[in-house]
């Protein structure tokens, strides 16, 4: 498996997926950016500055500080490629980050390396055409659909949708690096059980989680309890 | 033709959006495509890896759908389904909606009818979420070597390091399933539900290893989340109050 040298010798390849990328990206930014600009000015519509301002000082302090926690967070199980989609497509910790992972452990290669690089971005890629079309045709189809997707029968389904994912996700995780996830979890459950109001903020507490896990495993390798697991 | 949250002009500006991300993941899908087969992937790998990220992929983006029709009772249909299939997710477009409502004297029950109110709400919606995307498009490759020095040249340290920032993240989704459980028997079913899920995977897991059913890898993750979710409606059904 190819590892990338510590001094950052980039393949032709992964020099052509950043070159790709910030064109991509900063189209996507573009345009993201034109959709409310394009609404203003057909509509002649121009929100007042002072009341942009506030509802702005609610979102950005938060959602800014989130955005820049998951970039250090996600880049490294997401890679190069799927770096660059993923935060055009969003939707990350619910589909692209599993997506990606799960590809890499069914395809056993690991994160960081070309191998895992190349996979994540197809698991992402994948996953964005794929979600992209079922909304689109979940719109389109939205008369038929409505009633069902509404009923109070099938809410108890999507509103388990990250349990299903994170218990099956969690037990192949867990399963293969007991001794660094115990430290964590534990955290992690005696912090929820006691402030269940942070259920909102999960995305702030993976870095927290991940910072955990991390001087665990460092602990634990250094007095040489890690030496003998699998890569796997 | 007058405003209205549901104006041809965003339908238009949607499907561009759309367009945009399907032309974007089509692009990066065949490099890696192709970079895979150079590498020395196997055809299989590659379709597995693509169907088996497109099977996990319906459950999430049905309830992505659903997070679009809530929307829309308030900013009608296009506008939240633009903004679901790019950056973002329905934890964020709902406050950052209601924020910009608010800060507009709008009322967050009823759908907005005031163009600059709509205006106000698409430009805190789009400003919002921006920091992940123009970070990346600014220091992905500088953050990357960073991380590379952080894990230095031990290899297995590196592993070690990707393996525990995965648990970082794993263990506060499964610390999220215990929010709830003070609420009483209810509150345990997305407890009981992943654990639903963890046996089936594990089952999955043990048909591999068994049978040598090695076409069930890449499946695995779907199939036990869909059959979890399925499995939640009667478990949902009989942890409710009065329910057993």
């Amino acid at each position: 498996m190819s590892k990338r040298e510590p001094v950052m010798n980039l393949s032709p390849y992964e020099r052509a997926v950043h070159r790709a990328g910030r064109l991509w990206g900063s189209m996507a930014l573009l345009l993201m950016l034109l959709v409310p600009l394009v609404i203003s000015v057909y509509f002649n519509a121009w929100p007042p500055l002072g009341a942009l301002l506030r509802a702005l000082l609610g979102v950005l302090p938060l959602y800014w500080t989130v955005g820049i926690i998951e970039v250090f967070t996600f880049v490294p199980m997401l890679g190069t490629g799927g770096s660059y989609l993923g935060f055009v497509t969003g939707n990350l910790t619910n589909l692209k980050v599993p997506a990606a992972l799960n590809a890499m452990q069914a395809a056993k290669v690991r994160a960081g390396s070309e191998e895992g690089d190349v996979i994540s971005t197809i698991a992402i890629a994948s996953s964005s055409i794929v979600t992209v079309i079922i909304i689109a045709l979940g719109v389109l189809l939205l008369g038929f659909l409505r009633p069902v997707l509404e009923s109070p029968r099938l809410a108890p389904a999507f509103d388990n949708i990250l349990p299903a994912l994170f218990g099956a996700l969690g037990v192949v995780f867990i399963s293969k690096n007991p001794k660094i996830a115990v430290a964590p979890l534990l955290f992690m459950v005696a912090l929820f059980m006691l402030l269940p109001g942070l259920s909102g903020s999960v995305s702030v507490l993976v870095p927290v989680g991940a910072l955990i896990a991390i001087l665990v495993a460092r602990v634990l390798y250094k007095r040489g309890h890690l030496d003998k697991q699998g890569p796997g | 033709m007058a405003f209205s949250v549901n104006h041809p002009l965003l339908y238009l500006l949607t499907g561009l959006v759309v367009l945009f991300i399907i032309l974007q993941s089509t692009y990066f899908l065949i490099k890696a495509i192709r970079r895979a087969r150079e590498l020395g992937m196997g055809a299989a790998l590659i379709r597995k890896t693509v169907l088996s990220s497109a099977l996990f992929s319906i459950a999430p983006a049905i309830s992505i759908l659903v997070g679009v029709i809530t929307l829309s009772k308030f900013i009608g249909l296009p506008y939240p389904w633009l903004r679901l299939s790019v950056l973002g997710a329905v934890t964020y477009e709902l406050p950052a909606a209601t924020l910009a409502a608010s800060a507009m004297n709008a009322p967050v029950t009823q759908t907005i009818t005031h163009a600059p109110t709509f205006a106000a709400i698409a430009w805190v919606m789009a400003l919002g979420i921006l920091s992940g995307l123009v970070l990346v498009l600014l220091g992905l490759r500088k953050i990357q070597s960073g991380m590379v020095s952080l894990a230095g040249r031990d290899k297995r340290w590196g592993q070690i390091l990707s393996d525990a920032l995965f648990l970082g993240m794993i263990s506060a989704f499964v610390g999220l399933l215990f929010s709830r459980v003070r609420e009483g028997l209810p509150g345990f079913v997305p407890l009981v539900v992943a654990l639903a899920s963890a046996l089936l995977m594990a089952v999955c897991g043990l048909l591999i290893r068994r049978f040598k059913w090695t076409w069930l890898e890449q499946y695995a993750l779907p199939l036990s989340m869909l059959g979890a979710m399925a499995l939640s409606l009667p478990i949902a059904a009989l942890m409710a109050p009065g329910g057993v």
